[in-house]
């Protein structure tokens, strides 16, 4: 039976060239311009570590002054002072955790007559490669009494590995890095977590490219390596002493297994503002702890415009599904008579109906299929956009099944209408008519 | 014009005019808001600089190790540089406007006060205000004496500026409706006073968000280069390309192991910054052709349709003495009443995304003249797009109404 409505509806379409292609194009157009926007909007606001963004919090202190505060309404701050973030470290409350801040690190290649050239880096402590499973190709990261000696060793990414060692193990080797000769420990696989979440509020960008190298912070520190991004609360005499400035600079990510340990951190976290409160320290009792995602979300990640682009494309989709229920009913209203002989020959109702969901559904699927190319260039013309997540907007399986999910969905709604109304036609005017 | 007939005709293809009205509403509303967000996106395209945007070049150099004598090595490039054929200026400084990378203070208006007033961007150079070509409103530039070196002010407490120059919008939000010259402004402890008023000076980065783009304060503060690493020159618009490969040429001479990171014109810099919104502007405009085609293709479709089923009903009228002017004139009434209807329930979907767009978007409200003209564009599409059907209807023969009865 769905051959012959097939056969129908291949017809039917056949019949009205025109039309069809006029159908076909404004539900695909609608489709592309959604798919464009829907992969570019989860691409964007995904998560960026899925097996372990449950498990990490980010936590929040206020060392600002009282003036301006508001109990229950003031947010504490993105960021953490020095001091701050090594009280916090060195308790080791959490089952992992890590101090970070981003900088600019000037590689010079080994080999003579290369130009330097600059990368980002990472100034971190030594939780940070296992608190965010950061997997290795060689070697691994450095210990927690490198932290404190000041090692000159560093964990390089591996596109980094490939410019300057061709890829070979480079573990034990060295690299001049601002100037200093430091330690290779590890290389790390190809690892760029979108959007980089650790990145947030520390003066880096939040989608891209991974970091080039990691560097132990009290080692980068030494060698006047400064943070991308400083907040400070308080007059400044030295900036240059940023540990013990009154500034913030840091971020800081804690590992809890569960419920229980979310909540043991979140006390110690308040007592800890207190405890800096009554010595003088602290003015503000505020302190938070998100989760990863809820981080990201209160650092809205995602670009306004891009959440306006899909909301555009969403509008854009509705008119070509109204503009799609007027053409199939127009056509279907055309032929009120074929309809009456069908149904004077035995059609039953249900069978009128069937045949013109079907038809609704050649043309989604039709229009889905096209709508697939509109969505490829849309994301070819994305990819040629300045935007830092530009290299990231591909289709993937998901959204390519999503497509023709959303193609039948939108013409399936847009056939219902015509066919109730093809098959409540009652037979025998028509005939008459005819 | 009898509308009559028109509208019990209508009544009894309710559902089809409904999806014409419904359409015309929607399309409507998205394109209204969409030209909206557009002419925003081009406003903020045109920012004013207040610097002499198709003059300026900027070239960034970093150098190897550490710099010694960043005092010496910057006088030696600013003298080099300024022996380029056709440079009109040179100033070594520590930022620049559009490069999105920027220095801050907070200021205060009294030394007693705990929150700062604002927070404001400084610039720092010897000769800055005249290589950016700004244009001094009030008072004056820097005199010789008035510039310190940025690195000793950084060792010594007890060296401090003494005078700045800032912008207008900057003096008229800190003191509305009165010259901001010979005022005193705090940055911390340390009082300055305002020698000079410039017409603007936009700042590097907006993240403080538009409204604040020229919050400015310029200090007569020498980089070195240790302490800074844009060097902008000023020449003639014809001669940037041929100037940034000289001052590469004449930077590399001075010190070859030194890293050119960047060399660009002001106008591309600026080109680069507004990308996102010349690609945001465009998108928009592309979405709104293609929405305002499909109603049109739409309503063509619905129209050819309609004519066609109504043949009979046409012939009718035409042998009962209807003209075709009358038939043509039925067809495009009927489109004018769906599409009044259509954009009147379309300015109220309209007002109702820009309110939400205002809530959620921090977008101005909707000026009262997109309504009108959104109104005159869809009745005009809708016209030209009944215009094929209508004439189709109009050419129906009287003789068909003897037909096939």
């Amino acid at each position: 039976m769905l051959a012959y409505y097939l056969d129908l509806a291949l017809r039917s379409l056949r019949r009205n060239k025109v039309l069809t292609t006029l159908m076909v194009l404004a539900l695909a157009l609608g489709i592309g311009a959604t798919i464009t926007t829907l992969t570019v909007l989860r691409l964007l606001s995904g998560d960026p570590l899925p097996q372990k963004s449950a498990h990490l919090f980010y936590p929040q202190l206020d060392p600002n002054a009282k003036d301006g505060y508001i109990a229950g309404q003031t947010k504490p701050a993105p960021t953490m002072t020095y001091v701050d973030a090594m009280n916090l470290l060195h308790e080791h409350r959490a089952t992992r955790q890590a101090a970070m801040a981003l900088s600019q690190a000037k590689i010079l290649p080994e080999q003579g007559g290369k130009h330097p050239f600059f990368s980002d880096a990472v100034m971190t402590t030594a939780d940070f490669f296992a608190m965010f499973d950061a997997p290795f190709q060689y070697g691994g990261g450095w210990t927690a009494a490198d932290d404190d000696s000041g090692a000159q060793l560093v964990v390089i990414a591996s596109f980094l590995n490939d410019k300057l060692f061709g890829g070979a193990n480079s573990v034990g080797r060295t690299i001049r890095l601002n100037d200093r000769d430091f330690r290779i420990v590890g290389v790390l696989k190809p690892w760029a977590p979108q959007p980089r979440f650790y990145a947030q509020d520390l003066g880096g960008r939040s989608y891209g490219d991974g970091d080039a190298a990691f560097l132990p912070l009290r080692t980068a520190r030494a060698i006047d390596m400064g943070p991308q991004d400083t907040e400070c609360y308080a007059a400044v005499t030295d900036i240059k002493h940023l540990e013990t400035a009154p500034c913030m600079w840091l971020g800081v990510w804690v590992e809890l297994a569960d419920d229980a340990a979310v909540a043991g951190y979140r006390s110690f976290l308040s007592g800890y503002a207190q405890q800096q409160i009554a010595q003088g320290r602290f003015e503000r009792p505020e302190t938070a702890l998100p989760d990863l995602m809820g981080w990201l979300r209160d650092q809205q990640v995602v670009p306004d415009d891009v959440r306006l682009q899909a909301g555009l494309a969403f509008g854009f989709l509705l008119i070509c599904v109204v503009n799609t229920v007027g053409l199939l009913l127009a056509k279907c209203l055309r032929r009120s008579q074929e309809i009456g002989v069908r149904r004077a020959l035995g059609a039953t109702r249900r069978e009128i109906f069937t045949q013109f969901m079907v038809e609704a559904a050649i043309v989604g699927m039709a229009g889905g299929v096209l709508g697939l190319l509109f969505a490829e260039l849309g994301l070819l013309g994305i990819r040629h956009q300045p935007a830092e997540y530009a290299s990231l907007a591909h289709l993937d399986l998901g959204m390519f099944f999503f497509t023709f999910v959303v193609a039948l969905a939108a013409s399936l709604i847009a056939g219902i209408l015509p066919a109730w109304r093809a098959c409540v036609l009652a037979p025998a005017p028509q005939l008459k008519a005819a | 014009m009898d509308i009559l007939p028109i509208l019990s005709t209508l009544r009894r293809h309710k559902v089809t005019a409904l999806l014409v009205i419904l359409e015309v509403a929607l399309t409507c509303a998205i394109v209204c808001n969409a030209v909206f967000l557009v002419s925003q996106r081009l406003q903020r395209m045109d920012m004013p600089s207040g610097v002499a945007e198709h003059e300026l070049v900027q070239v960034q150099a970093v150098g190897i190790g550490k710099q010694v004598n960043g005092k010496a090595r910057a006088q030696e490039d600013l003298a080099q540089l300024r022996q380029i054929p056709g440079v009109t200026g040179v100033a070594l400084v520590n930022q620049v406007p559009f490069t999105n990378s920027s220095w801050n203070s907070s200021i205060k208006l009294d030394p007693t006060q705990k929150q700062a007033t604002l927070n404001a961007t400084t610039y720092f150079g010897e000769n800055l205000l005249q290589t950016f070509g700004t244009k001094l409103l009030e008072g004056r530039y820097f005199n010789a004496d008035d510039y310190l070196e940025f690195d000793e002010v950084q060792r010594d407490q007890k060296l401090r500026p003494q005078v700045v120059v800032i912008t207008r919008e900057l003096g008229q939000r800190l003191w509305p409706g009165v010259s901001a010259l010979g005022k005193t402004i705090y940055m911390g402890e340390d009082p300055v006073r305002v020698v000079g008023v410039v017409d603007g000076l936009i700042r590097p980065s907006l993240f403080n968000g538009d409204a604040s783009a020229q919050w400015t304060i310029v200090f007569p503060l020498r980089m070195s280069a240790s302490s800074a690493n844009r060097y902008v020159l000023r020449t003639a618009p014809g001669e940037r390309e041929r100037v940034i490969a000289a001052a590469v040429a004449k930077l590399k001479a001075v010190d070859s192991r030194r890293v050119i990171i960047d060399k660009k014109t002001l106008d591309e810099i600026r080109r680069e910054f507004f990308q996102n919104d010349r690609s945001m502007a465009g998108l928009l405009v592309g979405v709104c052709i293609a929405l305002l085609a499909v109603t049109a293709l739409g309503i063509v479709g619905l129209g050819s349709f309609w004519v066609a089923q109504r043949r009979r009903s046409i012939g009718v009228r035409r042998a009962l003495g209807a003209t075709r002017r009358n038939i043509l004139n039925y067809f495009q009434t009927e489109n004018f009443l769906l599409a009044t209807i259509g954009i009147a329930l379309g300015m109220v979907l309209t007002y109702g995304i820009n309110l939400f767009l205002m809530l959620h978007y921090e977008l101005p409200r909707l000026p009262a003249i997109y309504f009108p003209v959104g109104a005159v564009v869809l009745w005009l599409i809708g016209q030209l797009a009944v215009l094929g059907p209508a004439m189709r209807a109009a050419a129906v023969p009287p003789v068909v109404a003897t037909r096939s009865v």
